[in-house]
């Protein structure tokens, strides 16, 4: 990300040094990651000292220090999801994308997260696609709500379902 | 509009807005809530504005984009006014019939309106259903008329009336003397009393003061403030502002969790347009009283609901919760006198001014003034939010209320309080739902999530649930903390994964002990809740994996095994397509060929589940 | 001074000051490991817990954060408060079973046995080397980062502590010595925070006495002149 971004965000909050979680947010929501060099801009720019940056960006889970895939998958696992069955879902997507909560497909295409609770207790077991929400899932309907996902230029040979 | 300078600028304002309303005029209204946008409101919304503007008779008709209107199982919502005939599970292709037949004909169409279950008699008020009928919406009941982006909905059923009463007719002491008479409770979970807060924040010494609104809403399963919040963002503000007055305070925060931008967006909104009205910023309706907000948003951890980690993470540092030798309402934000209170606390003020203490102390128990808004969810009927005059017993929640447990199956708990509240068994749902009755069973009401399990939720697979969220979300300090629910975590899994020994029931009541005594924060203080509370009342469960090494509600993977019925079987080959684990074989049966029925390798079977959820004929037998 | 009492003792602090320091003054014993003079009270390891009676109502709490009053009652050592250290204590040894340090405190504790998986982690998370690299040294070079049961102290992004000026400060602020310091020909290296650094000369006894990058940074933040640290400080004096 280019210093004149980095500054107006700084700008934005009146360069203060108590605005370090807003301003790493706008940050994230712009790169979807923190890359290493533009927390020590920050920190500099702030004048926060590094290990302080470090502390801050690791201890929200709101922050991601490595980038993530264009699409992010996160499941809930609230307690009313996980009564109706949550963590087979985030199973169903191990085996489905590749990955574990937290880690991104090789393609970049992908990052799975779970999430505390999204919210949407009612339409549970729920699963959030880029912001879009998938009610009322179920391990057998994972594989049809990711396809929608997968590369937009799907190879012809790989086929819509992953396999050969 | 511009900005008011007087309190009678403002009542001028609102006769003009409700002069240009014509209640008997028809209105549509279609909640907006995130339940409903799971279920796809956004298509019934353009379905909707597409037929108002294709229509030529669509002139007066209005059309409003409402706050939540509680009833999250039965979304997308419809409510038509005047005659306020309320729709269920509403389709887009649903949209021009209504427009023609109920709008413009007034007829009621039978089948999207709410079937009663047991008597199959058809319901078509909102008041009339079952859901609605106990509840007693006093705060919640405005998000259905509101759009939560124009103020002047706002102020059209009377809002910003308690503010110019707060502060042109009453002193800031008398306003903190009406909130202590209506014995205003903390709602985010402590119960501490508001007024008693608001007077110690405005006696503490220092020059300037902080109010703050938690709306740090992490116990998941509870999203009561975060529908507040979206559907009814100036309730909470005109609170504030009260509040603020009422303590002496210039300069307020909302602090909104992270993963609520909705919330964020329309709290801005309407922060934006108080201050466009002069309700906000210098000289509010020229009272002489200055006050602002801000918004802060969390980064996505649970300890920041914590009052000190919340004021540390303003601060610019991380959630690390702080001893309270001395008080935040003395010492908080940037060390000078704060106030904090939850979202739902803050909206019941505007209520509590308005209305007066007396006639909001008549509502709820002695010790407990006052009405709760619950998120009722999990295995029950009715999943949604639900607002409740406390002194309500949790079996009239979940029962008449929440409409009991889904396809015919049998109650087993109900977990309120969230992570730091416990399991309430069949045999106390008799027990009235206030801030002190739940504690005194092992539990609280917290914010009032209400998780409903039945026969086929695991409580030892719940306990370890909660001790993995709370070890995950622990900031790390204390020792007591950390390890403790790190350890407890690790002694239930060995337990659901067939390694338990009775010893671990013992070791984990211990180690739950020194983690509440020993623990700095409420975080560590109440995370062993949710397992001294199955195991007081499901100790037999806890028996039953670790002596019989058997899991009777069919969830521990552990001690599941999967097997197809060959006599049921019938050859499809589903099961075996499905299986990740390629522990399926067996032969497809074709038009002139024999099939063999399918079978499952116990070596390689994973327990996944998948060959039950893809068989059709029930062929997939789970011991 | 602030008179209370301590195990019925009468005992007195200065305003402003903790229990625990008045402990250690009046030869009462509260085991610790997070707490040390010259950094802010943290209260991390929860070992220094005693029961405070105050308006007559009794709580558990840790003695290095609790500030001292007047007409408080505090108990060092109640069934409770030791049933407390106990548990943590060997909470604790599970985590670290290798440090010496841990090993002695709990053998003194009665611990004879851990109930836990042992883990084989060294540091105890106590962060007396953050608080002193950040409150007296000023280099601000490492902290504790992520958080639950995944909370470490490292150096920014687990690698090279850049920041770090190898004064030592971390080295003896450890408890349980887990931070070596290492010095072969002219590098000092702190292996903890993969920090090595060359030494500087003196420029009159020929000994390697303290790292570039430190006396740099000194003489830049102090002002000083570009020769201010050719002669070390034994040659100087």
């Amino acid at each position: 990300m280019d210093s004149s971004a980095i500054d107006a965000i700084i700008e934005k909050y009146e360069t203060k040094s108590s605005a370090i979680l807003a301003i790493l947010q706008d940050i994230q929501a712009k790169e979807k990651y923190l890359p290493k060099e533009t927390l020590e801009y920050v920190g500099g720019k702030l004048q926060i000292p590094l290990n302080k940056i470090y502390r801050i960006a690791t201890f929200y889970r709101a922050f991601s220090l490595n980038p993530r895939g264009r699409h992010e998958v996160c499941v809930c696992l609230g307690t009313a999801c996980h009564v109706r069955g949550a963590q087979r879902i985030v199973d169903q997507m191990n085996l489905e994308l590749g990955i574990r909560p937290g880690e991104t497909t090789k393609d970049r295409n992908f990052t799975l997260e779970t999430v505390n609770c999204l919210g949407v207790c009612a339409a549970g077991p729920v699963v959030a696609i880029d912001g879009q929400y998938f009610g009322k899932m179920s391990p057998g309907k994972v594989e049809g709500t990711v396809k929608k996902f997968r590369s937009e230029k799907p190879d012809k040979k790989e086929g819509l379902n992953g396999k050969a | 509009m511009g900005r008011l300078s007087s309190p009678q600028a403002l009542e001028k304002v609102r006769d003009e807005i409700l002069k240009k309303r014509d209640p008997h005029q028809p209105l549509i209204t279609v909640c907006g809530g995130t339940g409903c946008h799971a279920s796809g409101c956004h298509q019934v919304v353009d379905a909707f504005r597409k037929v108002l503007q294709e229509q030529a008779k669509s002139d007066g008709v209005g059309f409003r984009v409402t706050g939540c209107h509680g009833f999250c199982e039965r979304g997308p919502l419809v409510v038509i006014h005047p005659q306020k005939i309320m729709y269920q599970r509403v389709k887009p292709e649903d949209v021009p019939g209504i427009f023609q037949e109920t709008v413009l004909d007034g007829k009621v169409i039978e089948s999207l309106l709410y079937e009663h279950p047991t008597t199959g008699e058809r319901i078509s008020t909102e008041e009339e259903v079952p859901f609605y009928k106990k509840q007693m919406r006093i705060i919640f009941g405005n998000n259905g008329s509101i759009d939560p982006t124009q103020i002047e909905d706002y102020i059209a059923v009377g809002g910003y009336r308690a503010l110019p009463k707060a502060l042109f007719t009453m002193k800031p002491e008398e306003v903190i003397r009406e909130v202590k008479k209506a014995n205003l409770r903390g709602r985010g979970g402590g119960g501490f009393p508001a007024g008693l807060k608001w007077e110690q924040c405005r006696n503490a010494p220092g020059d300037i003061r902080y109010v703050i609104c938690n709306a740090d809403e992490g116990d998941p399963g509870a999203y009561m403030d975060r529908s507040l919040l979206e559907g009814n963002p100036h309730s909470v503000l005109e609170g504030m502002i009260i509040g603020a007055y009422a303590i002496g305070s210039p300069e307020g925060y909302i602090y909104v969790r992270n993963e609520y931008p909705l919330a964020v967006e329309n709290v801005g909104v309407a922060i934006s347009q108080a201050r466009d009205l002069g309700l906000l910023g210098k000289d509010i309706l020229g009272s002489g009283f200055d006050f602002d907000v801000r918004v802060s948003r969390g980064g996505g951890a649970f300890v920041c609901g914590e009052s000190t980690a919340l004021m540390s993470s303003i601060e610019g540092n991380v959630g690390e919760p702080r001893a309270k030798h001395i008080h935040t309402v003395a010492s908080g934000l940037w060390d000078r006198p704060t106030n904090l209170n939850n979202v739902e606390t803050w909206a019941n003020v505007p209520v509590i001014i308005d209305h007066g203490a007396d006639w909001y102390s008549r509502i709820g128990t002695e010790g407990s003034k006052g009405t709760k808004i619950f998120s009722v969810v999990g295995k029950v009927n009715n999943t949604g939010l639900v607002e409740v005059p406390m002194g309500i017993t949790l079996r009239e929640i979940v029962y008449e209320i929440g409409g009991g447990i889904p396809d015919g199956k049998k109650f087993k708990a109900v977990q309120t309080g969230g992570p730091s509240g416990g399991c309430i068994p069949e045999s106390l749902m008799n027990l009235t739902v206030d801030f002190d009755r739940l504690t005194e069973a092992g539990s609280m009401m917290g914010s009032g999530g209400m998780i409903v399990m039945d026969e086929s939720t695991c409580m030892v697979d719940v306990a370890k649930y909660f001790m993995n969220f709370l070890k995950d979300e622990s900031c790390g300090k204390c020792t007591s903390c950390r390890e403790g629910t790190k350890r407890m975590h690790e002694l239930l899994t060995e337990i659901t994964e067939g390694r338990g020994t009775l010893d671990h029931i013992d070791l984990l009541e211990e180690l739950g002990w020194v983690t509440m005594e020993a623990s700095l924060c409420a975080l560590g203080g109440t995370a062993p809740n949710p397992v001294l509370s199955t195991i007081r009342y499901f100790r037999d469960e806890y028996k039953e994996h670790i002596l019989n090494k058997r899991c009777p509600a069919k969830v521990c993977r552990a001690f599941l095994k999967y097997r197809i019925l060959s006599d049921v079987c019938s050859m499809c080959g589903r099961c075996a397509k499905a299986c990740p684990a390629e522990a399926i074989s067996g032969k497809v049966k074709k038009k002139k060929e024999k099939g063999i029925p399918f079978a499952i390798d116990e070596t390689k079977c994973i327990k996944c589940g998948m060959c039950f959820e893809s068989c059709k004929f029930e062929a997939v037998e789970v011991q | 001074m602030i008179p209370f009492t301590m195990d019925g003792q009468p005992v007195e602090g200065k305003e402003g000051g903790n229990l625990l320091e008045v402990a250690l003054d009046a030869g009462i014993d509260i085991p610790h490991l997070c707490y040390h003079e010259s950094v802010k009270s943290y209260g991390a390891c929860r070992l220094c817990l005693v029961e405070v009676v105050r308006h007559g109502r009794s709580r558990m709490t840790t003695s290095c954060t609790y500030p001292v009053q007047k007409d408080i009652e505090v108990h060092t050592r109640t069934e409770k408060v030791l049933r407390a250290r106990r548990m943590i204590m060997e909470l604790i040894l599970a985590m670290c079973p290798g440090d010496k340090l841990i090993q002695d405190m709990a053998l003194e504790m009665g611990i004879k046995e851990v109930r836990f998986k042992k883990e084989d982690k060294d540091c105890i998370l106590c962060g007396l080397c953050a608080r002193v690299c950040d409150e007296v040294v000023g280099a601000h070079a490492i902290q504790f980062a992520s958080r639950g049961d995944r909370r470490e102290m490292i150096p920014p992004f687990s690698g090279e502590a850049m920041n770090c000026i190898a004064c030592g400060a971390c080295v003896v602020a450890c408890p349980v010595d887990v931070i070596r310091m290492k010095e072969e020909g002219d590098e000092r290296t702190i292996v903890r925070w993969k920090r090595t650094l060359k030494m500087k000369q003196c420029k009159v006894c020929g000994n390697y006495f303290a790292p570039w990058f430190q006396v740099e940074k000194i003489r830049e933040q102090a002002h000083l002149a570009k020769d201010f640290f050719d002669v070390c400080y034994s040659c100087r004096g």
